[in-house]
């Protein structure tokens, strides 16, 4: 039950860390959101063959019981494909970022409240 | 084991082996590149036919990869809906990279061809596959291409949309894993036909996850498919993309469609108990609000591609539906108006391309511009283009809209079908007319063009485009009956059982 417990609330404080994050409006954040939602998603896949302590993942006539094999190959490949996409994700929005000077989402330049301090970043990049 | 055994794997590998050697030789030898590209397209179009007149009698083909037995392994399922988007896949792809090489667009970064083949590699796979988890892979073959292709050209415009669109299509892709791990975990399958079995003996406590799984699932396909309100990310998307790009694009919402059709029978049709059509509820409202915005957005675009995009999703939104009546009628309609409406679309992404690259500064926005080259033939195009893409006579459009208007007269709620798909078909018409009689009659400001007198070439793909349309509609009753076929087809999950587990299904 504890054990339980503890995989699914942790699958929970990253989901809502990730969406939390996702939703922001400047790139990395979003970024960063993403990778937590990923991080989630793995954790949920792999607990998807139940959760099983101490058991094998291949089957052998000497052991009774063994754990799903099948969601550990699924995680693996869930993993390379979310690290191919962030390693994209994060050059495409240093690209941008250069290219049109706003790391905003949105794509709209920065206006006035709360950016202070990063508005020199924006205007520098408009001259890589 | 002869070659026509390994027919159903054709339409994937051709694309997999063609994008690494195009990509080998494109530093060298750039025209050796772009032969490959399009033998490995005219290649596809002809493995693709011949899988369709393999399974134009109502067999299904199940080809099990390493000759794994079906639930274990992964299959190929091939029948009549899969061969008939393979085959509309690799002529879109045909029309689309032909353009792109007349007009030199794959010329504006070094990896248009390798891309190209990885997203055709990703959509065959998409069409074919019969196991769920091959399917979010192929999915993600198919939008990693795609993001590369989206930003074929690069400039800030694609780059600002490139960043949306990706995020949106990671969010989307960790809800689906999220749905299959859900599944797997209710099933113990990945397998289809064999999670469409297991799901009818589930336990009454498990049901509602079953609920919750199906409408993750058919969300996910629903953003693929950009359905509103998952339809934001669409139009900029598409308006800033590359037009042979975008044209090859068209396919992509169908492919969101084709998973729909293809799972929401098969897992979730009527053995499934208390999630048994779970998602036909809510996806004619979507379907109407879509197609709603989508004509709407026709109605107020501000260039060309733009209403092409809006488009999109307004003829998504049509053919949607009609396939929330999950009938084989309304359904042989739906996948009617499917093939219509993606060579409708791309059409008008070409024809949008070709006004653009004739006016210059002045590009494909809605505006009046001075003079340009073959104003009258291209004016002719679009005419064309719009009448088939709003759904007036003669070409297929009417044709399947009248099919879909038709076959809803046997739901229930086919007053309010009727008045969308009437209404937004009007929506559609006034855009297109305001349009097109600001381009093409209207003259703002004397003077010659500031565009480069171009030649003639760039007008063969849209003309072939066009030239299907009118196809399809001269062969309307051929194309319908088979539709129809595919349609009873794909509405029957005992059969596609039959043809992937064999007798462990009876």
């Amino acid at each position: 039950m504890t054990y339980e417990f503890l995989v699914a609330s942790a699958i929970g404080v990253l989901v809502a860390g990730g969406i939390f994050l996702a939703l922001r409006a400047r790139t990395f954040q979003v970024v960063l959101g993403l990778t937590l939602l990923s991080y989630a998603v793995n954790l949920f896949l792999f607990a998807s063959g139940r959760l099983v302590l101490n058991r094998p993942p291949i089957w052998d006539k000497a052991v009774a019981e063994y754990t799903d094999p099948l969601p550990q190959a699924l995680a693996l490949t869930a993993i390379v494909i979310t690290f191919g996409m962030t390693a994209f994700v994060v050059i495409l929005a240093l690209r941008s970022f250069l290219e049109s000077g706003s790391d905003h989402v949105d794509g709209d330049t920065v206006t006035g409240d709360a950016q202070d301090g990063l508005a020199s970043d924006d205007t520098h990049g408009e001259h890589p | 084991m002869t070659l026509a055994d390994h027919l159903p794997i054709l339409p994937v590998a051709i694309p997999a082996l063609a994008a690494p050697f195009a990509l080998l030789v494109m530093r060298r030898r750039r025209s050796l590149g772009i032969n490959i590209s399009l033998v490995s397209c005219i290649a596809m179009l002809a493995s693709a036919i011949a899988l369709m007149t393999q399974v134009s009698d109502g067999t299904i083909l199940a080809y099990e990869l390493g000759n794994w037995p079906a639930p274990f392994g992964i299959v190929l399922v091939a029948d009549r809906l899969a061969a008939m988007m393979l085959v509309l896949a690799a002529t879109l792809a045909l029309i689309a990279l032909l353009h792109a090489v007349v007009t030199r667009a794959d010329r504006k970064g070094w990896h248009f061809h390798p891309l190209f083949q990885f997203q055709l590699m990703g959509l065959n796979g998409a069409f074919l596959t019969g196991d769920l988890f091959n399917l979010f892979v192929f999915f993600e073959v198919l939008l990693i291409a795609s993001y590369g292709l989206m930003l074929h050209g690069q400039g800030p415009a694609r780059l600002k949309a490139g960043v949306q669109y990706v995020v949106v299509n990671l969010v989307g892709s960790s809800l689906f894993l999220i749905a299959l791990g859900l599944l797997y975990a209710l099933t113990g399958t990945l397998n289809m036909a064999d999670m469409g079995l297991r799901v009818a003996a589930l336990a009454p406590e498990d049901q509602g996850l079953l609920r919750i799984a199906a409408l993750l699932l058919v969300s996910v396909f629903a953003l693929k498919a950009a359905v509103a309100p998952l339809h934001l990310w669409l139009v900029r998307t598409y308006a800033v993309s590359t037009p042979a790009v975008a044209a090859l694009f068209a396919i992509m919402t169908k492919v969101g469609v084709y998973s729909l059709i293809r799972v929401v029978p098969q897992v979730f049709g009527d053995g499934a108990g208390a999630a048994a059509w779970v998602p036909a509820p809510y996806l004619l409202p979507a379907a109407m609000v879509s197609a709603g915005i989508g004509f709407a957005g026709v109605f107020v675009a501000r260039s060309l591609s733009e209403q092409a995009a809006y488009l999109v999703i307004g003829s998504t939104g049509t053919l949607l539906i009609a396939v929330a009546g999950w009938q084989t009628a309304t359904l042989g309609a739906a996948l009617y108006y499917l093939v219509h409406s993606t060579i409708a679309a791309a059409a008008l992404f070409l024809v949008a391309d070709v006004v653009a690259r004739r006016r210059g500064g002045f590009a494909d926005n809605a505006s009046p511009g001075p003079d340009f080259a073959d104003r009258s033939a291209v004016g002719l195009m679009f005419m064309l283009a719009a009448i088939a893409a709003t759904g007036l006579p003669p070409l297929s459009g009417f044709i399947g809209k009248l099919m879909i208007l038709k076959s809803v007269t046997a739901l229930p709620d086919w007053g309010w079908a009727w008045g969308v798909i009437l209404v937004t078909t009007l929506f559609g018409i006034i855009g297109f007319a305001r349009v097109g009689s600001t381009l093409f009659w209207k003259q703002g400001q004397s003077g010659e063009a500031t565009a480069p007198a171009a030649t003639r070439a760039d007008l063969v793909a849209p003309a072939i485009a066009l030239a299907l349309l009118a196809a399809l509609s001269a062969g309307a009753g051929w194309a319908s009956t088979y539709a129809n076929a595919a349609a009873a087809q794909a509405l029957d999950p005992a059969l596609s059982a039959r043809a992937v587990l064999g007798e462990v299904a009876q």
